[in-house]
């Protein structure tokens, strides 16, 4: 097959992948308005779960298979191009939404986090879509900095890191709409499903930990590729920078857990805090920013 | 205490160490948000250009050179010293830990997590317990009916390995700004280069670094090549060989340079950065004698390598000056005029427009190699010139000659830098350490009835499994022993 098909079935790939997010969100939707049931004598809130726990499953079923099509979609996009699928933010971006979607499955199995369906669906589809329509670059082989086995080494370290990073964004974010709502006086209708706040306060602290490491390394693998690259390991370039400066934060928050023994709603703020230096240094510095990490237009 | 020791504990604790860290970070939030100019001088113009009242207080502020301004520097030795002060202490502690024995047994180990009794007999029990404890690896201290156990030390080590690595890392990236040297070269295939300063077009020597110190190589530059995609002229790759000897006039050795492989020498690298053409012309004046031969290095302004140069002739008399223009595969449009389609030389044409008069060299102030300053100058034609073509200009001729290639050579030596990766190696591996160690304690008490309990420490999981698996060997055990 030719490098062109390859590329066209790649896009249909991710079309289809859209498709099936698009309906696992409206499954994930139905799950949550619909679970609840208010009998008016009692005022007490009972769960009928057999209503909705098929339309959870159906939003299961849309989220692996729409990570089945994303991951053909992303396998396709590097055959086309004979190389790893990471040369520029269209690339970046679909390769992130596995990552973030990924990140989400293995979530559902170890820990039964069904109910993120709904905001790690949405997060999927707008990335897809600004992708294929804003960022969406042909298909084309890499520039010759590009060309090195730490491409793939340092790249899909800081993707996975970043697809973890905002899966434990989200759960913060989560954590910190629920406290609000149990602070004026109890949860609504449809968050009565949803994890206690402290398991969402360990969750969204063990995905850091875990991944920490993992960004660690991201980080110094990069600079060994800068140093054989661009005969220097550390310059200060924008994304280095801002790497540097989301280690620092993700640091603090594990510091400030383990150490002073911070918990709730400060900690969930750091964490916001420190998932938002990464989300800036993937929007800005790739397409305000100059610096040597911009590549092939974006 | 006095203010000095006040001040040292200060600085010293773990909560400043930890601000120090976000400073560090919030202080290199405007050096990604304002152009640097060890990153890109001319955009620093540019912006003394738009906001001149603004540049200059930013300037005052060292804002286009925040990696180097005293503030950052400031931040960047307290946390250096900080965080030696807070860690070594701590490594001092640990290590004279490393042979102790579990700390004793509490008194009451109803209190603690998992508490269970044991329904068993109380003979043979801390045996029993014992082997299965050493057996999973516990260091385990026994006395008086009780045993303490304790796994998970290599938790607080690699805690330990993680911020000392960190500190060799500071160390290094500070060798780095004291010791080496880096400079850049354009050399034209067939050129030979010499690593001495002189030989650089600019080198800066980092504070303690001499001379003495480089290492003595040379290289002839024997071919470049570049090849482009052909839809969208986007380079796939660059090949550079060169014949390389080390140290100067032993025998020489063919060497490849690309651009993610360095030539290396030790802690010395040559990188591949740039590259570009250079027409080969050869100018005579009217009588026919040969005024300047060879090639003219020109600077690239787009992806097709459209560039542009200036061939001077101060000897001629006028002086000569040409402003010039090399289109490795001319092309031709009404709106942009002759302009390159490709990267590669397919139809190469080189464009001059003759000036005579005074290139103004004399004046002092420094010029562009790749300009003519055409204020005091007259234009006396203007060609575009095939290879082989001659052109009479009027005071003189220009033959088109041919081309070559030039590359531009990064040459940078930075000792630090080994140091710097075996730090970054060893913070690795102290954080999946520290991070994926559980450290736990377990006791047994026998007075009368078996009782076992425990404590994780950051509230680790896994710890019920612990001692529920302890709890079966022992009563296990039992079974047997009846």
């Amino acid at each position: 097959m030719t490098s062109r098909n390859l590329a066209y079935l790649s896009n249909y790939s991710i079309y289809s992948a859209m498709v099936l997010y698009t309906i696992a969100f409206f499954a994930h939707a139905v799950e949550v308005s619909f679970s609840v049931k208010n009998t008016a004598e009692t005022e007490k809130t009972t769960f009928d779960f057999s209503r909705t726990d098929r339309a959870g499953r159906i939003g299961t079923a849309m989220m692996i298979l729409g990570f089945i099509f994303l991951f053909a979609g992303v396998i396709l996009r590097g055959a086309s191009a004979h190389r790893v699928p990471w040369g520029n933010m269209y690339e970046f971006s679909i390769t992130g939404s596995l990552a973030f979607s990924g990140a989400y499955l293995f979530a559902l199995i170890k820990y039964k986090l069904r109910w993120l369906g709904l905001p790690v669906s949405i997060a999927v589809l707008l990335t897809l879509g600004t992708a294929i329509t804003i960022l969406y670059r042909p298909s084309a082989p890499l520039v010759p900095a590009l060309k090195s086995t730490w491409l793939a080494i340092h790249v899909s370290a800081a993707i996975v890191s970043g697809g973890v990073f905002l899966l434990a964004n989200t759960i913060a974010a989560t954590y910190l709409i629920l406290d609000r709502m149990e602070e004026r006086g109890g949860r609504n209708e449809w968050a009565k499903k949803l994890p206690s706040l402290e398991t969402l306060d360990q969750l969204s602290y063990r995905l850091v930990a875990f991944v920490f490491p993992l960004w660690t390394f991201a980080v110094i693998a990069g600079a060994i590729w800068a140093e054989s690259a661009w005969g220097r390991y550390w310059g200060w370039d924008p994304k280095e920078t801002w790497a540097f400066i989301t280690w620092v934060a993700y640091a603090a928050y594990l510091h400030a857990r383990v150490t002073a023994g911070w918990r709730g709603r400060k900690a969930a703020w750091l964490c916001l805090f420190a998932g938002s230096t990464f989300l800036f240094n993937y929007v800005y510095v790739n397409i305000y920013g100059t610096g040597r990490h911009t590549y092939s237009g974006l | 205490m006095n203010i000095f020791q006040w001040m040292w504990r200060q600085l010293t604790s773990m909560r400043t160490a930890l601000i120090l860290l976000m400073m560090l970070g919030l202080a290199s939030i405007p050096g990604s948000l304002f152009p640097q100019r060890n990153q890109n001088p001319m955009k620093v113009t540019e912006f003394f250009k738009a906001n001149p009242t603004l540049a200059q207080w930013l300037d005052k502020a060292k804002i286009f050179d925040v990696y180097s301004s005293p503030w950052f520097s400031a931040i960047y030795i307290l946390l250096f010293i900080s965080l030696i002060g807070c860690v070594l202490p701590r490594s001092i502690e640990h290590a004279k830990a490393i042979g102790k024995k579990p700390p004793l047994t509490p008194k009451f180990l109803e209190k603690m997590e998992g508490f269970t009794e044991v329904d068993r007999p109380a003979e043979g029990a801390l045996d029993d317990a014992e082997r299965w404890l050493k057996k999973n690896r516990f260091r385990v201290r026994r006395k008086d009916g009780s045993i303490s156990a304790e796994k998970g030390y290599s938790r607080e080590t690699g805690n330990l390995l993680f911020h000392l690595s960190l500190i060799v890392i500071l160390f290094a990236v500070a060798a780095g700004g004291l010791y080496g040297s880096k400079g850049e070269t354009i050399l034209n295939v067939g050129d030979r280069f010499i690593n001495t300063p002189t030989s650089y077009d600019n080198i800066s020597f980092a504070k303690f670094q001499r001379e003495g110190d480089m290492v003595p190589f040379s290289l002839r530059i024997l071919d470049f090549k570049a090849s482009y995609d052909v839809v969208t002229s986007a380079p796939t790759d660059y090949t550079l060989k060169v014949a390389a000897a080390n140290p100067l006039g032993s025998k020489e050795v063919l060497k490849t340079i690309k651009v993610n492989s360095p030539l290396t020498y030790g802690s010395t690298k040559v990188y591949l950065q740039a590259n570009g053409y250079s027409p080969v012309v050869a100018v005579r004046d009217k009588s026919g004698k040969l005024i300047f031969e060879g090639p003219v290095t020109f600077l690239p302004q787009d992806a097709n390598l459209t560039s542009i140069g200036a061939i001077k002739l101060p000897d001629m008399s006028p002086q000569i000056g040409m402003v010039s223009s090399f289109l490795p595969t001319a092309a031709r449009s009404a709106k942009r005029g002759a302009f390159s389609s490709f990267p590669e030389v397919l139809d190469p044409r080189l464009l001059v427009s003759v000036w005579m008069g005074d290139l103004g060299l004399d004046s002092g102030n420094p010029q562009s190699v790749y300009r003519v300053d055409t204020s005091k100058m007259k234009n006396i034609g203007l060609k575009a010139l095939s290879i082989g073509d001659v052109y009479n200009f009027g005071q003189g001729t220009i033959t088109f000659e041919g081309y070559r290639s030039w590359v531009n050579l990064q040459i940078v030596d930075d000792p630090g830098k080994m140091y710097a990766l075996v730090g970054a190696i060893l913070a690795i591996l102290g954080l999946l350490t520290s991070l994926f160690t559980r450290q736990r304690r377990i006791w047994i008490k026998v007075d009368g009835r078996v009782q076992i309990a425990g404590l994780a420490k950051n509230g680790v999981p896994g710890l019920d499994e612990e001692l529920l698996s302890l709890e079966k060997a022992l009563l296990k055990n039992d079974e047997k022993g009846l």
